[in-house]
C-alpha cells in the first residue's frame, strides 16, 4: 500500500516538474515571439543595419551568423566526429584516455565569455587575425568541438556490441568495421547532436564579442571574392552575428525603434534555433527508419 | 577406434589455458577438433564452453585483460603466432552467435557485407553468393521476394539463420556456433538442426549446447567441460552410452548443471 502512495506522489511530482519545463518554455519562446515577430519583415530581413536611423534591418547579421556557423560547423564536424571515434574505438583505457576525456569534459563547459576572452587574446592580438569570421569560428570550434566529440563517443558507445562482434566474426578489420557497421548505427544519434549544436552555436554571442566583433563592414552581395574586403566571403573581415546584434542594439544603439529591432532580431534567432531543434528531432527519427529499410 | 578412419585434424589445442585478468576460465585443455565432423562442447554453465570456441577465432582477444598459454594449431600452424593474419582466420572460420546478431541492413546487405570486403564488387556474382548462401542456411524461399527489406524484421528463426547464410557467404572452412539455437522454438530448432546435419559434408562444424539431446541428434563428437577442464572428448555415441569418467555421467544424466 505504502509503496503505491509513494509510487503516486513520485509520478505526479514528476509529471509536474515536466509540466512546469513545458510551461516555461512555451512562455518565454510565446513571449519573444509575441514581442518580436510582429516587426519582422521581409524588409527587416533584407535592410542592413542602421546605427542612427529609424528602419534598420538584420540582412548581414543574418548572413553572418550563417556564414560563421556552417565555417563552424566545417571545423568542428570532422574533427569532432573523429575524435569521438578515437576514444570510443581506438583508445585503451587507461590513464591517458581518462586525462583526455576529463579536458573535453572541462572544454565542454568553459564559460563561453572565458573562451571569447581567449580567443581575443590568442587569434585576434597574438596571431593578428583581427576580429574576423576566422577568429570568431576557431573561438567557436573550441566550444563546440568538445559537444560533438561526447555525441559521437556516445552515439558509437551505445551501438549494440552484438554488431561489432558479427563484424569482427567475419574476418572485417577495425575500419572497415567502423565505416560501415558502426557509424552508420550510430549516424542518426551524431546527426541529431550536430543540429542541436548548431543551435547552439547560432545562439551564441558571448565567444563573439571579442573575437568575430560588434561590427561588419556594410557587405556587397554582389562582389563573392573571399579577398574583397566587404565581400560576404572573406573570412577575415569582422561580423557583426543576430546575436551580438541583439546585445549591442540592446547596450549601444541609439536609434528610436531599437526595442522593436532587438525584439524582432530575437524573434527571428528563436525561431531559427527552434528550427535546428525540431529538424534534428525529426530528421533523426526520419534518418533512422530509412536506413533500417535500405542500405 | 577413432584412427581407424582416415580423418583429418582441423585443430588441435596442447595445453591451452586462458586467464581473464586472474580468473582462469581454461584450464590445459587438449583437444581435437575433425575435418567435416560436427563436434558439441557440452558442460554446466561458466564452465568455458564460450570462451574455448572464442578462442579457435581469437575472438577471444576483444576482451580485456586475457592471458593465454598453450597451443592451439589450425590446419597445422600455430593461432598465437604473432605475425598470424587474425582477419584471414575469421574469414575460414565463421561464427553463428548465440543471440542472432544481423547488421540493421537489408536481408541482401547482410549477405553481400562479408564478400563486398572482400572486393567482390561483381553484381552478378554478389546475387548468386547471395542466393547460393542463402539455399544452403535454407532460408531462401522465406525471403526471395524481400530480399531488400530490413534483416530485423525476419523472426528469431530467420533471423539466426540468416546470420549462418552471412557466415557461409565467405565460404568457410569451420563454422562456429555458441548455442544456436538456445532463444529458438522447437520448429525453428529443427531446422537449425537439420542444417547442421547437412552442412558437415563441406564443413567443420562446432556446436556449443546445453541440450543433450541436440548434441546426441547432431554431432560426431562430444566433448565435455567442466570448471575449464576437458573431462573427455570422444565419439558422441560412446560418450553418452558408457562415459569414462564419473562427472560426465552425473552431467549427462542430468544429476548437475
Ligand atoms: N569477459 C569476461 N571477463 C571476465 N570473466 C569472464 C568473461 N567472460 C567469461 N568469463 C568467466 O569465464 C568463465 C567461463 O565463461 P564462459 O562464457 O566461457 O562460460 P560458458 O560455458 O559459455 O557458460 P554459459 O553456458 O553460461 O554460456 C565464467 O566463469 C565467466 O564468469
Ligand atoms: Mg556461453
Amino acid at each position: 500500500m505504502k509503496s503505491q502512495i509513494t509510487n503516486r506522489m513520485a509520478t505526479v511530482l514528476i509529471s509536474v516538474c515536466a509540466g512546469l519545463m513545458a510551461l516555461i518554455m512555451i512562455a518565454l519562446v510565446g513571449y519573444i515571439f509575441y514581442q518580436g515577430l510582429g516587426h519582422v519583415t521581409w524588409h527587416f530581413l533584407t535592410t542592413v543595419a542602421s546605427t542612427f536611423q529609424v528602419g534598420g534591418g538584420i540582412k548581414d547579421q543574418l548572413w553572418n551568423s550563417f556564414y560563421l556557423l556552417i565555417v563552424t560547423m566545417i571545423f568542428t564536424t570532422p574533427l569532432g566526429i573523429a575524435g569521438g571515434i578515437y576514444l570510443s574505438e581506438y583508445a585503451k583505457p587507461n590513464r591517458v584516455t581518462g586525462f583526455i576525456r576529463s579536458c573535453v569534459e572541462v572544454l565542454a563547459s568553459l564559460p563561453s565569455i572565458v573562451v571569447g576572452l581567449f580567443g581575443m587574446l590568442v587569434f585576434v592580438n597574438t596571431f593578428h587575425w583581427g576580429y574576423s569570421i576566422l577568429s570568431g569560428a576557431v573561438a567557436l570550434t573550441i566550444f563546440n568541438l568538445p559537444v560533438i566529440v561526447r555525441v559521437t563517443e556516445d552515439a558509437l558507445r551505445s551501438v549494440p556490441v552484438a554488431l561489432k562482434e558479427a563484424s569482427f566474426g567475419l574476418g572485417v578489420g577495425q575500419w572497415y568495421t567502423i565505416k560501415n557497421v558502426l557509424l552508420p548505427a550510430a549516424f542518426p544519434g551524431i546527426l541529431t547532436g550536430i543540429i542541436l549544436s548548431a543551435g547552439r552555436v547560432f545562439g551564441e554571442s558571448a565567444a563573439l564579442l571579442f573575437t568575430a566583433g560588434l561590427t561588419s563592414p556594410d557587405l556587397d552581395f554582389k562582389n563573392w571574392s573571399p579577398f574583397a574586403f566587404d565581400s560576404p566571403l572573406n573570412p577575415l573581415r569582422s561580423a557583426e552575428t543576430l546575436s551580438v546584434h541583439i546585445y549591442s542594439v540592446n547596450t549601444v544603439a541609439i536609434v528610436k525603434d531599437a526595442p522593436q529591432v532587438a525584439a524582432a532580431s530575437a524573434a527571428v534567432l528563436a525561431l531559427f534555433v527552434l528550427i535546428f531543434n525540431l529538424s534534428a528531432r525529426g530528421l533523426g527519427a526520419w534518418i533512422q527508419k530509412r536506413m533500417s529499410g535500405k542500405s | 577406434m577413432q584412427t581407424l578412419v582416415d580423418v583429418k585434424e582441423v585443430y588441435s589445442t596442447e595445453g591451452l589455458s586462458l586467464w581473464y585478468d586472474k580468473k582462469q576460465a581454461l584450464k590445459d585443455v587438449n583437444v581435437s577438433i575433425f575435418e567435416k565432423q560436427v563436434t558439441a562442447i557440452i558442460g554446466p554453465s561458466g564452465c568455458g564452453k564460450s570462451t574455448f570456441l572464442k578462442t579457435l577465432n581469437r575472438m577471444v582477444e576483444l576482451e580485456p585483460k586475457i592471458t593465454i598459454k598453450g597451443r592451439i594449431s589450425y590446419r597445422g600452424n600455430n593461432l598465437y603466432d604473432k605475425h598470424y593474419p587474425v582477419e584471414q582466420l575469421r574469414h575460414r572460420v565463421g561464427m553463428v552467435f548465440q543471440k542472432a546478431n544481423p547488421f540493421p541492413k537489408s536481408i541482401y546487405n547482410n549477405i553481400a557485407f562479408g564478400p563486398r570486403l572482400r572486393g567482390i564488387k561483381n553484381k552478378q556474382l554478389l546475387n548468386e553468393i547471395v542466393e547460393r548462401s542463402l539455399k544452403q542456411a535454407a532460408l531462401w524461399d522465406e525471403v526471395r521476394d524481400k530480399l531488400n527489406q530490413d534483416a530485423n524484421r525476419l523472426s528469431g528463426g530467420q533471423q539466426q539463420r540468416l546470420c549462418l547464410a552471412r557466415c557461409l557467404a565467405v565460404d568457410p572452412d569451420v563454422i562456429l556456433m555458441d548455442e544456436p539455437t538456445s532463444a529458438l522454438d522447437p520448429i525453428a530448432t529443427a531446422k537449425v538442426e537439420e542444417l547442421v546435419h547437412q552442412l558437415k559434408q563441406q564443413y567443420s562444424i562446432i556446436i556449443v549446447t546445453h541440450n543433450m539431446e541436440q548434441a546426441k541428434r547432431v554431432s560426431d563428437q562430444t566433448a565435455f567441460f567442466l570448471n575449464g577442464e576437458l573431462i573427455e572428448q570422444r565419439k558422441t555415441s560412446e560418450l553418452f552410452a558408457k562415459p569414462f569418467h564419473k562427472e560426465t555421467a552425473d552431467y549427462i544424466s542430468g544429476r548437475f548443471g
